[in-house]
């Protein structure tokens, strides 16, 4: 049977876990359907290795933290028709971006005293930091309908649909019960964008924001409502300040809130 | 034989590891020069992120640690933390917690035999390049690593950075529909499981046996996962609290992540130090499987590993079955405990082999110090030291395709998770 060419495709990792490729490898069959669908011309961890390879679409997970993830996410921009950020760190920084606000000066003072050993940047930052993203999938980690509903819109040429929805509208979708009324939980739901399928109020937990800021998150809302609830602006702070720290609205909050707790 | 040649092998970035590694090797007059395990994986310093944060969001912090192995990092924290008030879980809680560890053992080795390491043996570069000739035994295999993460779910809501953990228990109990669905799925997973072990014992594995000191938890009635003892096959017996007095960590200049040796020396974790370790607590039916093979546990050759795998996917399907045969929802999933300051130490048999982890907590249950010390960083020393003996018995004078080739698959063996190991470079570094 003849095909024409396929589509060519690339998974970069930058600094992270490695969970958001697995979005890919743990597809089951659908992975052996992908390769039927796409060309898989690097990724890697599954074996194809062909990092300046040019490709129709480049899947990028992790944070830019080193010198050198600044150059090789400027040739991967240069290289590729759609690039596709996935998964916090790729997204806000990730958790790792906590470093960008601690007393960093000493941090850095230790990493930089061995130069020659340890290549590191002062910040952990997203991707669109450094290039032009087409799309970003929010989501710690982001899952495998995501990746494959951004990529099927792509192979049949429409712009994917991007959900701003809260946690709070899965919710009600799932018939959830509200933790924070039911329970006065802390939950983050209120600013934190969909895609988990409200995993966390489901279990009767908090949800603690690792799909990052919803459109239009009324933090300080939210805020005041955790006070509310009896929170210290330290703990609120922390609550902002998690898995997606670096993302603008969560770290606006954040540092709302550490200076509260500061006064 | 002496080789007069010189050969530089440089492998700048390694397929089919989990995270960024790469090799240098070498060799000038017949004699290797130059053997270095490169980790470039840069560092994301969790352990210093820990520090001003309650113990009650560290499961959600360390389980971004690793996306293949987050329950590992969550079991010995959530067990770390608990053990400063000598909390010991005990019924339900403590028989879900292992269920979920079998889960990611059979999630974690289905990944690792199929898609990393069996291309190797088949001569293949990817699992769906291996899929067009071996369809059956790659689908068998990523339906393995389907269930293994099904079991994750169940308990976890996602496989991946799971959101059930919590210190004390669990946020939710499962519902007994979503079990007995599982349990049927887990019953008919045995006889693949069975397969499997007999497909990878008849890989072409190098016959290659090495002196190895084998480090794995030891448990008086039970193959290890969440308890026990850390015991070698050179008389090492110790509790976890005493991990530091005979492990220590040193920063090597290539890098990123620490070497750790036991009293100065090199050593194996992870599945062939378990079931050479714990040969005994094996079930007779898998013992049986095991000596159809032909291969003879304890093994000195690493390259059992994989077989090693197959066997500890067995062994979890048959203990997640015994597990959930009875399974009854718990009046509440978790203990109601608070903690309080003390130092805590935790440790639980990772897919890859010990993870250890150590936590300081202040009187308001502030984390003011952690210590994570992660099975690749412990088998990196062991790496290198294998890949110095198998490289010489297999010859260093084959052509530089077939020593690379051949060094791979010795890495590879391994299943390093370097995203782990470099997530831990401590500020207390050695300065040379």
């Amino acid at each position: 049977m003849q095909h024409k060419a396929l589509p060519r495709v690339a998974v970069h990792k930058f600094t992270s876990c490695d969970g958001c490729q697995l979005a890919f490898l743990n597809l089951g069959d659908g992975l052996l359907q992908l390769s039927d669908l796409v060309e898989l011309v690097h990724f890697p961890e599954a074996g194809p290795l062909d990092p300046g390879a040019e490709v129709d679409i480049a899947f990028v997970e992790g944070s830019i933290s080193t010198p050198d993830e600044i150059e090789r996410i400027q040739a991967i921009r240069r290289n590729s028709r759609f690039v596709i950020s996935i998964g916090a760190c790729a997204t806000s920084g990730g958790l790792q971006a906590l470093r960008n606000l601690a007393d960093g000066q000493a941090w850095i003072a230790e990493l930089y005293a061995q130069p020659e050993h340890i290549n590191s940047l002062d910040q952990a930052t997203s991707i669109a930091t450094h290039i032009t993203v087409d799309l970003e999938l929010w989501g710690c980690p982001v899952n495998g309908r995501q990746v494959l509903a951004a990529l099927r819109s792509l192979l049949y040429g429409v712009t994917p649909i991007e959900d701003h929805d809260k946690v709070c509208m899965e919710c009600k979708r799932q018939q959830a019960v509200c933790v924070m009324v039911s329970q006065g939980l802390p939950c983050m739901g209120p600013v934190t964008l969909t895609g988990c399928g409200a995993l966390c109020p489901r279990f009767g937990r908090d949800c603690y924001a690792c799909y990052g800021p919803a459109e239009q998150s009324n933090t300080e809302s939210l805020a005041q409502r955790l006070t509310g609830l009896g929170l210290m602006p330290a703990d609120i702070a922390r609550r902002f300040a998690f898995i997606n720290n670096a993302a603008p609205e969560f770290a606006a909050a954040a540092g709302r809130y550490r200076e509260k707790s500061d006064d | 034989m002496t080789d007069e040649r010189q050969v530089s092998i440089h492998v700048p970035m390694l397929a089919r590891v989990e995270g960024e590694g790469a090799l240098h090797l070498r060799i000038n007059d017949g004699r290797i020069e130059d053997l270095r395990l490169q980790i470039y994986e840069p560092p994301r310093l969790f352990e210093k992120f820990l520090q001003g944060r309650h113990y009650t969001e560290v499961p959600d912090i360390v389980a971004r640690i690793c996306g293949i192995c987050p329950v590992a990092y969550q079991m010995s924290a959530v067990q770390a933390l608990e053990s400063i008030i000598h909390f010991t879980p005990e019924g339900w809680i403590r028989a879900m917690r292992r269920l979920m560890y079998c889960g990611e053992w059979i999630e974690s080795h289905s990944l690792h035999i199929h898609l990393l390491a069996a291309p190797d043996y088949l001569g293949y570069d990817s699992a769906p390049a291996m899929a067009r000739d071996f369809p059956d035994e790659v689908r068998r295999g990523l339906g393995l690593q389907q269930l293994g993460n099904d079991i994750i779910s169940l308990l976890g809501g996602r496989s991946v950075h799971p959101v059930g953990v919590r210190v004390g228990g669990f946020h939710h109990a499962p519902e007994y529909e979503a079990v007995a669905a599982l349990l049927q799925r887990l019953r008919s997973a045995q006889e693949e499981a069975a397969a499997l072990i007999a497909w990878t014992a008849g890989f072409d594995l190098p016959d290659d046996n090495q002196e190895v000191t084998c480090v794995a938890m030891r448990h008086a009635d039970e193959y290890p996962m969440n308890e026990g003892r850390l015991v070698s096959n050179n008389g090492l017996d110790i509790s976890s609290e005493e991990f530091t007095d005979h492990i220590r960590e040193h920063q090597v200049a290539y890098s990123t992540a620490f070497h750790a040796l036991l009293n100065g020396q090199p050593y194996l974790v992870g599945p062939l130090a378990r079931l050479n370790l714990n040969h005994d607590h094996l079930p007779a039916d898998l013992r049986a499987l095991l000596d159809a093979t032909g291969i003879v546990f304890p093994s000195r050759n690493m390259f059992h590993s994989i077989v090693a795998r197959a066997a500890e996917i067995y062994l979890a399907i048959g203990e997640a079955i015994a597990l959930l045969d009875d399974y009854h929802t718990p009046t509440s999933p978790y203990a109601d405990i608070q903690l309080q300051a003390g130092t805590g130490y935790g440790c639980t048999e990772a897919p890859r082999g010990i993870l250890w982890h150590r936590y300081q907590l202040d009187d308001q249950g502030v984390i003011t110090r952690a210590t994570i010390i992660p099975p690749t960083s412990q088998n990196q020393a062991r790496i290198e030291a294998d890949l110095r003996h198998s490289l010489q018995h297999f010859g260093l004078q084959q052509d530089d395709a077939l020593l690379r080739l051949h060094a791979e698959k010795v890495i590879r063996n391994y299943d390093p998770c370097i995203s782990c190991a470099t997530h831990f470079l401590k500020l207390d570094v050695t300065r040379a």
